[in-house]
């Protein structure tokens, strides 16, 4: 009987040799008259293992990892296929307490189905939430995304059943959809990973908010940087065509739905959802002015509604198990689950889901297991380029959108960077106004020629006189100011954040005594 | 498809195939630069007409966007990334080497046209840095060691 091994197709596991060890385990097979089948999945998500090999056995699918290709003979004389032990064995999959203590909703599939099977992902309980849907009116379906508590994952955090309402409410016949994928914050991957993980639940979620709100067009804005998802995606959505998911008569229920793969082109910017359509409409990224919202004047003035792949792709397990459960999840005003990407510094990155209330400790001790390093945790980023260093001290804090907000950081799109104690901090403030110099719109002075200033200041308060330091320091917090209250997006207004924290937590590393440091709120 | 040289009838027939696409400028750039490898002036002008947009307008998204090439790269792209997760993990050093070795900056090509060498701003391979891009593919955990391998792998292809 033929054996079923998984070894995954997810570029980070492909970075690390998966490809190779898809070869060799093929070739060993064929040298040694071995019946394998071999499915190709998305990652588990537990990074550090990858490439992880997957045997189906009767006790379930047992985990080896890393595995390299040179491991595979050996690994095969020790009787991998019958999931036999062997220091790269974990036992069963899904009884590894990394996995089993997360909640998995949004990423229940990934890792665990061959992301191109229509039958597999009808067997894993896909479709279910767009059949649901389809037997609600579309209002009801609006109403029980509001319901679920269901907030933006993209990182403003706005409730997706408030936005859909007044996309749905909109008179003009003709409305967009349009899904973020331009996933640019740096620490985070988890739309790449479900995009080549588990492309259909995209795709079903899409077509479910389509419905809601009465858009027959949809785009998906992936960003260049992901040549992986973007093939894998276009593949799912010429499947979901097949299949009728997708087309001029959805299910055979008469209602059509078309949905495009788009392709940024290096630009950070983009991720903000104004210059996301300027982009879509064949322009240069520019962020828009405020009102009007994309929701009444987005995507070539058309009713439109923007979201982020990880808000979409949770609306069909939200129609499945019924706003209710979902809701149930979670801590106050953050219902359902976040899914957090452990990253940077860290012995066990990846993606860990859960409810809302994990703290940041459990993450980076719990999960992560601390740094790669070994060295102590001296700093987390938190929420992306724009989000806040927390210090060690901080690692009580709860990771939902209040509590990280009341300690000026934010959540963002979930993304952790772990740093140990060799971190210099005063360079990581600089980067901070690198990164903005590099990827403002320029659009705004403050962000466009502030984030310039920023880089300099910074220099002068590192490499200047110690003299003028203080004044320096004056400086740099007017300036971070200024882009704060000045600035048209967040590119510029929140750049400040990962300054000041600097500023406020690390500031021996700009030279300063913690007294002359201040308390820079 | 590989690289070609430039065709003023391949190329509009590449930009007359997205007639109907709405928005059709960024697509239709990355596919031009897909078959020719950059935009150089003559494609501005023929996707200025073709589309009939001014050629300020068309220039102006070419240099907008960093993936978008007016001179044409090296044999290899490799694209180091400089994302907060890959510097916990030393990529400054990778720069650093990246760039020593090469002896270029990043955006330049090499003098003998073999490698350009450009900065990326996260791969989304995290969790496994720092990581690089070579020629589209995704290698994570790079040290010096092994970016000096990629390139010289490269070079032999
Ligand atoms: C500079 C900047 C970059 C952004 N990048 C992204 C991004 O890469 N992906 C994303 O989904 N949202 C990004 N956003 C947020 C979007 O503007 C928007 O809030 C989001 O796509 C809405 O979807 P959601 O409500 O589902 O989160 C960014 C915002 C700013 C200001
Ligand atoms: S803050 Fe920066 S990125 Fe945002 S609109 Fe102004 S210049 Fe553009
Ligand atoms: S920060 Fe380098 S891959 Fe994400």
């Amino acid at each position: 009987m033929s054996t079923t091994v998984y070894i995954p197709c997810d570029s980070a596991a492909r970075s690390v040799g998966a490809d190779e060890v898809a070869l060799a385990l093929l070739a060993e097979a064929e040298l040694r008259g071995l019946d394998i089948s071999m499915v190709r999945n998305g990652s588990r998500g537990m990074l550090w293992l990858e490439p992880l090999v997957e045997v189906d056995t009767v006790r379930g699918r047992i985990a080896y990892g890393p595995v390299s290709a040179d491991d595979v003979a050996a690994l095969l004389d020790g009787g991998m296929l019958d999931g036999a032990a062997h220091p790269r064995c974990h036992g069963v999959t899904d009884e590894l307490p990394w996995l089993a203590r997360q909640q998995r909703v949004t990423f229940s599939r990934v890792g665990v189905i061959d992301p191109l099977s229509p039958a597999d992902y009808a067997a894993h309980g896909g479709l279910a939430g767009l059949r649901a849907a389809l037997g609600m009116r579309p209002t009801q379906v609006v109403d029980a995304v509001t319901e679920s508590g269901l907030r933006g994952r993209g990182g403003a955090g706005f409730p997706t059943g408030i936005k859909w309402k007044t996309v749905a409410e909109a008179s003009d016949p003709t409305k967009f959809l349009c899904c973020n994928a331009d996933e640019g914050d740096s620490g985070t991957f988890a739309d790449r990973m479900l995009l080549e993980g588990d492309p259909f639940t995209l795709i079903e979620g899409m077509v479910i908010a389509a419905y809601a709100v009465g858009a027959v067009e949809g785009y998906v804005y992936v960003r260049s940087e992901y040549p992986d998802a973007i093939a894998t995606l276009r593949r799912a959505v010429e499947i979901a065509y097949e299949e009728a998911w997708l087309g001029a008569d959805v299910l055979g229920r008469g209602f059509p739905f078309d949905l495009e793969v788009r392709v940024g082109a290096g630009a950070y910017i983009c991720g903000e959802e104004t210059a996301m359509l300027d982009s879509l409409e064949g322009k240069r990224g520019m962020v828009r002015a405020k009102p009007p919202i994309p929701a009444l004047q987005g995507l070539f003035g058309r009713p439109t509604v923007v979201n982020n792949v990880l808000s979409l792709a949770t609306v069909p397990a939200v129609l499945a198990g019924g706003a209710e459960a979902y809701r149930e999840l979670g801590v106050g005003r953050s219902r359902g689950t976040q899914v957090f990407q452990l990253a940077g510094n860290v012995a066990q990155g990846g993606i860990v889901e859960s409810a809302f209330g994990l703290s940041l400790r459990d993450l980076v001790e719990g999960f992560g297991g601390g740094t790669a390093t070994g060295r102590p945790v001296r700093a987390v980023q938190v929420g992306g380029p724009l989000g806040a260093y927390l210090p060690a001290d901080r690692l009580d804090l709860h990771l939902d959108y209040e509590e990280l907000a009341a300690d000026g950081a934010m959540l963002g799109h979930g993304g952790v960077v772990v740093f140990d104690d060799t971190v210099d901090m005063g360079q990581q403030a600089r980067f901070a106004m690198e990164f903005c110099a590099e990827e403002s719109c320029g659009k705004c002075t403050p962000c466009r020629v502030g984030a310039v200033r920023g880089v300099e200041v910074i220099d002068a308060i590192l490499h200047g006189s110690p003299d003028e330091r203080g004044a320096n320091v004056e400086i740099l917090e007017d300036l971070c100011e200024l882009m704060t209250d000045g600035s048209l997006c967040a590119m510029g207004g929140l750049t400040p954040n990962p300054v000041r924290s600097v500023l406020r937590h690390f500031g021996e590393d700009l030279g300063l005594t913690p007294v002359s440091a201040g308390a820079p709120s | 498809m590989s690289v070609q040289e430039w065709s003023a009838d391949a190329a509009t027939e590449i930009v007359r195939a997205h007639s109907g696409v709405r928005g059709a400028l960024l697509p239709v750039l990355h596919a031009l630069q897909e078959r020719f490898g950059h935009l150089g002036p003559e494609a501005t002008r023929l996707v200025a007409k073709e589309l009939n947009l001014s050629r300020a307008d068309v220039h102006g998204v070419v240099t907008f966007y960093s993936d978008f090439r007016t001179a044409p790269p090296g044999r290899t792209v490799i694209a180091v990334c400089r994302g907060e997760a890959c510097q916990s993990c030393g990529s400054r050093e990778l720069e650093r080497h990246a760039q020593h070795s090469l002896g270029i900056g990043f955006g330049e090509t090499t003098a003998d046209g073999s490698v350009t060498l450009d900065q990326v701003f996260c791969l989304g391979n995290c969790a496994l840095s720092p990581a690089v891009q070579i020629d589209g593919r995704l290698v994570g955990r790079v040290d010096a060691d092994l970016f000096d391998r990629l390139v010289s792998d490269a070079a032999a292809r």
